[in-house]
């Protein structure tokens, strides 16, 4: 099929989306008045008004699939194995009134087989389906305040409930330029959450795992490797054949170091995330982690970029004058987009899997209705759980794709800043 | 409303990229049939080339999730 035939299909598709657009809007107008009945007692509360007279915990109102996938996939302060929650440390600080506030995350009292919904508020912090948020209000008490919900409007504002009144809250603080609705807030969240334990799990089973190996060439110099040094050692061997040593040329026991830390570390963690029940982090899905090695491969390409390469960034070579005006701009633009699309691939992949393992998993939520119907939850459990098996499988082929393309990317960036000017020929 | 068109530019976008490393795979699938023994150096430019395209196709997925 040629490329002009897709595009009129791919037209025509959406030009019949549109005009079936208008059908669409009133069968969903006809379902609402089914389920009327079914929600009236939530609807009393009149319109798009909040209200805490029925804030409570535990689950309310329809299932929404995005919002689960969503508190899936962002950290949290409690470690989850299944559905039982582990408190973690928190570390807080507070911009209002600099105050810095350390203490364990089961102050909020969190059921222990639940969401991380906390009971309490402590030091005017809530924690809020398992991160934690500060109460706007400074009047709010600091001492431990019982609570009694945390309700949310449709802009994914939380607003805490103590009795009657209804305290607004900052959005959680993350550093991921708030994409997924947090940002840089009034108050920093310093506390070794979930993705940090598993970095930190991670990073000490490699060094196990690494100096063991290493202690093996040691012991079995001239011998052949064994157990987990033969396992290892392809993998070693096959980034070292095709990425340091074809990209980095020469010099690429220089540089080795790095490219394998980033792609051991990086495929632990993808691997490390796929596990299920076993916290399920999403550590390479989160922007601030995948922005700081990013921020690395940045200084390191730069740092040793050598003359030729800077060359070739502000006034490229054998290319007329006004060609120049034009090139410089792109390639200075070039040195901050490589290292932005390192970081958002990874991410971007990474959590686009794990998101499409759990809206598999949500169908049979959707189908059953949130419990209501039996036979629609019971016909998709099978179906489900094939789909995101499916789906798991592709996802170990991406965990080992995207940790070989984040150091093959970073390898030639580097190799690109510190080749040696041989091609002058070619100008 | 917004939400919606932001999702059809996202798939817009994913075309674009679903072409172009289409295109990649089949040029590789074909070199490797010319050439089996380079089939180590294609491998790798070729999933170099494919993270390249997908790079782009990040960056307008990215976007309309931040006007969605």
């Amino acid at each position: 099929m040629s490329i002009k035939t897709l595009f009129t299909l791919v037209f025509l598709f959406f030009g019949g989306l549109l005009l079936a657009g208008s059908g669409d809007q009133h069968d969903h107008g006809h379902d609402g008045h089914d389920h009327d009945t079914h929600e009236a007692h939530e609807d009393h509360s009149g319109g798009h008004e909040l209200s805490c007279e029925h804030a409570s915990f535990g689950h309310h109102g329809k299932f929404d699939a995005g919002a689960t996938a969503f508190h899936h996939i962002s950290d949290a302060n409690v470690y989850s194995i299944g559905p039982l929650q582990i408190p973690l440390p928190c570390i807080l600080y507070n911009n209002r009134d600099g105050a810095l506030h350390m203490f364990l995350s089961s102050e909020f009292g969190f059921d222990n087989l639940g969401h991380g919904d906390g009971h309490y508020a402590f030091n005017g912090y809530v924690l809020d389906g398992g991160t934690v948020r500060m109460i706007a209000d400074p009047e709010f008490p600091m001492d431990k305040t019982e609570i009694k919900g945390i309700i949310h409007d449709d802009e994914n504002n939380a607003y805490v409930c103590v009795g009657d009144r209804m305290y607004g809250t900052y959005a959680k603080s993350t550093a991921d330029f708030g994409l997924f609705g947090g940002g840089i807030t009034p108050f920093y969240d310093f506390s070794i959450t979930k993705n940090v334990v598993s970095m930190i799990i991670v990073f000490l089973f490699m060094l196990w795992m690494f100096l063991k190996i290493a202690k093996a060439y040691k012991l079995r110099e001239g011998q052949a490797p064994k157990g987990l040094q033969s396992f290892i050692e392809p993998i070693f061997v096959f980034i070292q054949d095709e990425v340091c040593k074809p990209f980095l040329g020469d010099k690429y026991l220089r540089y080795q170091p790095f490219i394998m830390t980033l792609f051991f570390f990086i495929l632990g963690l993808n691997l490390f995330g796929q596990i299920p029940f076993l916290g399920g982090s999403n550590v390479t899905g989160n922007l601030a982690f995948t922005a700081v090695l990013a921020i690395f491969a940045f200084f390191v390409t730069n740092l040793s970029g050598n003359k030729h390469y800077w060359e070739h960034i502000f006034w490229m070579p054998g290319v007329p004058a006004w060609v120049k005006t034009i090139l410089t701009p792109v390639e200075v633009l070039g040195v901050f987009i490589k290292p932005l699309t390192l970081m958002l691939r990874l991410f971007a992949n990474i959590t686009a899997g794990h998101m499409v393992i759990i809206i598999f998993v949500s169908l049979i939520f959707i189908f059953s209705q949130n419990g209501d119907s039996m036979v629609g939850g019971l016909g998709t459990v099978i179906p489900s759980g094939l789909l995101s098996l499916f789906m798991m499988s592709i996802e170990l082929l991406v965990a080992f794709i995207q940790a070989f393309v984040f150091a093959i990317l970073t390898a030639s960036y580097i190799g690109a800043a510190i080749e040696d000017h041989h091609h002058e020929a070619a100008h | 409303m917004g939400g919606s068109i932001a999702a059809i530019g996202m798939g817009l976008a994913v075309i674009g990229a679903g072409i172009g490393i289409g295109n990649i795979g089949a040029k590789a699938m074909e070199a490797i049939a010319r050439q089996p023994e380079a089939v180590g150096d294609i491998r790798s430019n070729m999933i170099l080339m494919a993270a390249l395209v997908e790079g782009a196709a990040l960056i307008a997925i990215v976007v309309s999730f931040l006007v969605a």
